[in-house]
């Protein structure tokens, strides 16, 4: 027998196509324009939102049946912050340079729609385990849209990848630099990430016509 | 049993345990692991020294940051490091642990008019003395800070900047080495004025070939973290004139 039944390999699967959290729910928007410059910190991000995303989902899974309506946006805010927090902390503690690394992620996880989204949308209503997998999973899908931001804007704006010069150098002109390519100063801002995004849901929209809205 | 999650009191008795729970957890972790943040603070401190007077551990290839090992760096410290003096008005003092004022409250207490100490650490390396400054200003989003080795003759012999919150990828940017490297050599002098450095975009010079032109090359996409270390070096050494002026070779 499969370790994950079919239904449960679904919750991890789906996010990554068809229901992907940026794509398709347009969740995280803003961290996906924020820190996506370079390809590290993307994959930075993405790890740390898969750990507070799949934690935070079963704490609340787990809570469901016993958080007030009324505040339950309130308490799903006050769990988020005081997983990340607890992470800060223990890492300032035992692994202080890593800390200093996801120090600046820190304010940009607790703020992060997805993770709240998640909460409201399966965690409240499903069980602890399947709450697990579908944190994972959309923060996979997440993290994959993330890594492909970071991974162009990176190599189109500054001709490195994880800091390592692959198009030669700039300055000194040498690689492809000495044919006269220059670096796209315009990938390094924000709003790039926003028409690589874009550029994103028109493929995955055209190659699944099931995705686009009736109008 | 079904439980009445609707009702009033309900949801003021659940706020209320959980604001407890949630209290004690933090406040109990916060005051478990506060002696090893502090230490590793410490030892931030000691390395970021260090590392502006070129006492690291970074390869040639320019790549990342290496500073002395966290479990060598009391030992170092102390041996490169000869003097800490602590500047309070014209009277200077040595103090041993002059590495640990707080250079943001001592920055507030000038603002109000309030007696304050300027720490300074005069480290040697190869019969070389350095005289090592403490920064403090603001970037984009949150606090940056520094080092800054000099000279007796006001010549930049290392830096080390780090901030709190800058954009990854862009403001962040100010504590590599591309970036830190090209403050070295450069003088914090113009004539005999006490200029600073500024990070100068439309620079025209790009490799930073000149080194008495108070400029260093911008960081793409980081204009406002850039202002904030000019004004950064160009305040600090403002404060430090006096005592810059009695160590300068004239």
């Amino acid at each position: 027998m499969a370790l994950l039944s079919k239904k449960d390999t679904n919750l991890i699967t789906d996010p990554l196509a068809d229901n992907n959290p940026i794509t398709i729910q347009v969740l995280g928007i803003c961290s996906a324009l924020a820190i996506t410059a370079e390809l590290k910190a993307s994959l930075v991000m993405a790890i740390s939102v898969m750990f507070v995303l799949g934690a935070g989902n079963v704490v609340i899974s787990l809570m469901r049946n016993i958080i007030p309506s009324k505040i339950r946006i309130i308490v799903q805010l006050i769990v988020v912050a005081t997983l990340v927090i607890i992470v800060d902390q223990v890492l300032k503690a035992y692994a202080y340079e890593l800390s200093k690394t996801l120090a600046v992620f820190v304010g940009l996880i607790i703020t992060n729609c997805i993770i709240m989204g998640r909460f409201e949308a399966f965690a409240l209503a499903n069980g602890p385990w399947r709450s697990f997998l579908d944190g994972i999973g959309n923060s996979l899908g997440y993290g994959v849209i993330l890594v492909i931001v970071g991974f162009f804007r990176e190599l189109l704006g500054s001709g490195t990848l994880f800091g390592y010069p692959v198009l030669g150098d700039p300055i000194t002109k040498t690689g492809l630099y000495a044919t006269g390519y220059e670096n796209n100063g315009f990938m390094i801002i924000p709003p790039a990430a926003l028409i690589v995004v874009g550029i994103i849901i028109w493929v995955q929209r055209s190659r699944n016509p099931a995705l686009v809205e009736e109008n | 049993m079904a439980l009445k999650t609707d009702s009033n009191v309900y949801t003021v008795v659940f706020a209320a345990v959980m604001v407890v729970v949630v209290g004690s957890i933090l406040a109990f972790l916060a005051s478990a692991l506060r002696p090893n943040i502090k230490e590793n603070e410490r030892f931030e401190k000691q390395q970021n020294i260090l590392y502006a007077m070129g006492v690291n551990e970074n390869g040639d290839d320019a790549g990342s940051v290496n500073f002395i090992p966290t479990d060598v760096v009391e030992d170092e410290f102390a041996s490169y490091i000869k003097e800490q003096l602590v500047i309070q008005g014209d009277k200077i003092t040595e103090d041993n642990e002059a590495y640990l004022i707080d250079l943001k409250k001592q920055l507030a207490n000038i603002k109000k008019g309030e007696p304050y100490k300027l720490p300074v650490f005069i480290g040697e390396k190869e019969g070389k003395k350095f005289y090592i400054i403490p920064m403090y200003g603001k970037g984009l989003w949150d606090a940056i800070w520094g080092f800054i080795a000099l000279d007796d003759t006001m010549t930049v012999q290392g830096v080390y900047f780090d901030h709190k919150g800058e954009t990854p990828g862009l403001g962040a940017n100010i504590k590599m080495r591309y970036f830190m490297d090209d403050f070295e050599g450069e003088t914090i002098l113009n004539g005999t004025q006490y200029a600073g450095i500024a990070v100068a975009k439309g620079n025209n010079d790009p490799l930073n070939k000149t080194k008495d032109d108070n400029e260093v090359d911008a960081l793409a996409g980081a204009t406002i973290t850039g202002n904030g270390v000019s004004a950064m070096i160009s305040e600090t050494v403002k404060l430090y004139k006096p005592y810059l002026e009695t160590i300068r070779v004239k």
